[in-house]
């Protein structure tokens, strides 16, 4: 589950460079890490009976609460990765690195629910290729389920192996050990209680991330003398103050460390990613058609922004609290390194004066690490590594083993729910329409659980390849980004234009697909072609994503506009359900007016733009 | 989850007073022979005991509030 479209992941092949584990276990902890897995097991076995049917297996009998559902679809979002990945971007970016939390989600969780929700709920549909199908029609339906099908089973994947990874830096554990033993407990679970035992997994490890992260920014405060010691000691450890400002430094590429201008965050951001990822991204949409009406299902992305809006507070305080925290064994302070510069320092080779001079360490520091390359005593660790490196500072025995829980919990439900939304759209998408469309429905329960071991092991496959191919990891991860642009502008131009046709439909998914391929394409083999894409000279890396999406939401817009125009449209009686315009939706109960999602739409938006002013 | 059976909150419960249990045992341990992990940051504040509390006090009120069969 790579997710925020463009975090800076952390990259297991480059965390695997280095010698000593980062946190030794203790036997309390083991236990502690043993009955989670005890747990999700008997959640499974207990599950299997209630997910006989295919409408109980897929989609979980379509009778979550608002609560579960929306627990479930923000915990599906917070990914291990994710939270590893940003904190080292808190830690080398400051406080921008929560745009990725709040404008690129926020706006988009509250038009999924106000907006959006009526539409997937309303038509019935099992998947939001589904919902392609019935705007577009086949093609258009055949084109996203297989992208998307590709593309979770490689998320899975690479997920597997980096967990692995990082089970190895932090705790030194063999790579396949982790990857058996978490493919094994995912595929028994999942199999067993399909959606149902995925979203049950999902809300507990939310519980997780919760109880065994919280603690660190708690003490971590503490320690740091709160809120003005840990501003004082910042801006005195990195001589400015531009850590704890999102908007201030961004009417410019080169004015903020990001080299991102605020026009990339608000449209590319804020709408073409987010907005892309939130709204059309099955793997977190399942979730909430999961819901057991439709008032629930509009309430669970609103409930889910709350979190959502809380979830800095565990991943992005971290991170700059290691800013003024982390120690080395001599007590002066630990500074962190981007990775490459941890694998130029790995013994043996030979470029680590050029990587160190890169960074932003003291002359006197980068002497120490040379002269300890090639000893044990070495210890260089890269920003991605800040999360762990906190969890040891403040975690005893017992603790530490709920705070590697909650990432082992992280990684483990990504996976599930990439391989149960691989499952459904393999079955509803693929194999119905395409192989077997007479089949009862215990045969397509059979199916999507044969097709959950099979996807298990193509993705322990795929998880091998990439531990022998690093540069595949980079572009797999880019896949994400690279399809839910084009997939949005047509979804919302089905949703909200009636006039959008078939072949329109079809035509602009699969050009919009080409076009940001060729972007990325273009772009990875001459870097210096980054500044056309995102019309600065000054743009940096983290630019590319949020421009790319933006001209290819635009692009994919454009063609859909022109070949609409020339061809047929359906009769306006056939879009009943699927386009705004078109549809009646139906007048929900009167309910109290603090279950009005409105109400509670509204309250989100004011705590959006609360926390947007105070950390301007 | 609308219907019988028991709820993902149960589930949740029963996870939380074992975690609950077992590290505010370990915090009454630490706390009576005064050994505590090297390396680990504030021992002073005794975070296993109150933390452990916490997490047992919301598995009993979960496990009791969600428990299989209650109306």
């Amino acid at each position: 589950m790579i997710v925020n479209c463009v975090a800076h992941f952390v990259s297991p092949a480059l965390l695997a460079v280095n010698a000593s584990p980062l946190a030794h276990l203790r036997l309390l902890d083991m236990i502690v890490i043993a009955v989670y897995f005890g747990m999700v097991i008997w959640i499974g076995f207990y599950l299997k009976g209630r997910s006989k049917t295919s409408e109980e297996f897929f989609m979980a009998g379509r009778e979550m609460t608002a609560w579960i559902a929306g627990l479930s679809f923000v915990s599906a979002n917070l990914g291990s990765l994710e939270l590893m990945g940003w904190a080292g971007s808190a830690y080398q970016y400051g406080i921008l690195a929560t745009h990725w939390y709040w404008i690129g989600a926020i706006p988009a969780m509250l038009f999924l629910g106000l907006v959006m929700m009526p539409f997937y709920y309303v038509s019935k549909t099992h998947s939001v290729p589904g919902y392609l199908f019935l705007r577009y029609g086949e093609h258009a339906r055949v084109l996203a389920a297989f992208s998307f099908a590709l593309e979770m089973i490689l998320m899975s994947g690479v997920n597997m192996f980096a967990m692995a990874v990082v089970m190895k830096v932090v705790l030194g554990w063999s790579l396949t050990f982790s990857i058996l033993v978490s493919a094994f407990a995912v595929t028994l679970y999942v199999a067993l209680g399909g959606l149902r035992s995925a979203i049950f997994n999902e809300v507990l490890q939310f519980v997780l991330i919760w109880g065994g992260a919280l603690l660190v920014p708690i003490l971590g405060m503490i320690q740091a003398g709160g809120v003005s010691g840990l501003k004082s000691q910042i801006i005195k450890n990195m001589g400015t103050d531009s850590y704890f400002h999102m908007w201030r430094d961004m009417g410019s590429f080169s004015a903020n460390p990001m080299g991102v201008h605020w026009t990339g965050i608000v449209f590319g951001l804020g709408f073409a990613i987010s907005f892309g990822y939130w709204t059309t991204d099955f793997l977190v949409v399942q979730r909430v058609l999961a819901a057991h009406n439709l008032r629930a299902a509009r309430m669970a992305p609103i409930i889910g922004s709350f979190f959502k809006m809380a979830v800095p507070f565990i991943v992005i305080l971290p991170g700059l609290l290691g800013l003024v925290l982390l120690q080395n064994t001599d007590g002066s302070r630990r500074q962190l390194v981007p990775e490459d510069t941890v694998k130029a320092c790995m013994p043996m080779s030979s470029d680590c004066a050029a990587s160190l001079k890169k960074t932003s360490l003291t002359a006197e520091v980068q002497q120490d690490v040379l002269n300890q390359k090639d000893t044990p005593q070495s210890e260089l660790h890269s920003y991605n590594e800040v999360l762990p490196l906190m969890m040891a500072r403040y975690l005893g025995p017992g603790l530490l083993g709920l705070g590697i829980t909650a990432l082992i919990a992280g990684f483990m439900s990504g996976m599930a729910g990439n391989i149960s939304a691989f499952s459904t759209v393999w079955t509803y998408d693929l194999y119905k329409p395409l192989i077997n469309k007479k089949g009862s429905d215990s045969h397509y329960v059979v199916v999507g659980r044969i097709s959950i071991v099979a996807g298990v092991i193509v993705s322990i496959g795929a998880g091998y390849l990439v531990q022998h191919a690093h540069g595949i990891m980079d572009y797999v991860q880019a896949l994400f980004s690279i399809f839910i642009a084009p997939l949005l502008a047509t979804i919302l131009l089905g949703m909200f234009w009636k006039r959008a046709t078939a072949p329109a439909g079809f035509l602009g998914l699969l050009l919009g697909i080409v076009f940001s391929v060729s972007l990325f394409v273009w772009v990875h083999l001459n870097p210096a072609n980054l500044k056309y894409v995102a019309l600065s000279e000054a743009a940096k890396p983290m630019a590319e994503n949020v421009f790319r999406a933006l001209w290819a939401c635009l692009f994919t817009g454009i063609v859909i506009f022109l070949v609409s125009m020339v061809t047929k449209a359906k009769p306006v009686a056939d879009l009943d359900g699927l386009c705004y315009s078109c549809t009646v939706l139906p007048k929900e109960e009167p309910v109290p007016f603090y279950k009005n999602v409105w109400l509670w739409a509204i309250l989100a938006v004011c705590i959006f733009a609360t926390l947007n002013i105070l950390f301007w | 989850m609308h219907g019988s059976g028991i709820q993902i909150w149960f589930f949740i419960g029963v996870l939380l007073l074992i975690y609950g249990l077992l590290i505010f045992g370990y915090g009454i341990f630490e706390l009576a022979t005064g050994s505590y992990p090297i390396g680990v940051q504030l021992t002073s504040m005794h975070t296993p005991i109150w933390w452990g509390g916490l997490l047992t006090a919301l598995g009993v009120l979960y496990c009791v509030k969600f428990r299989p069969g209650r109306a």
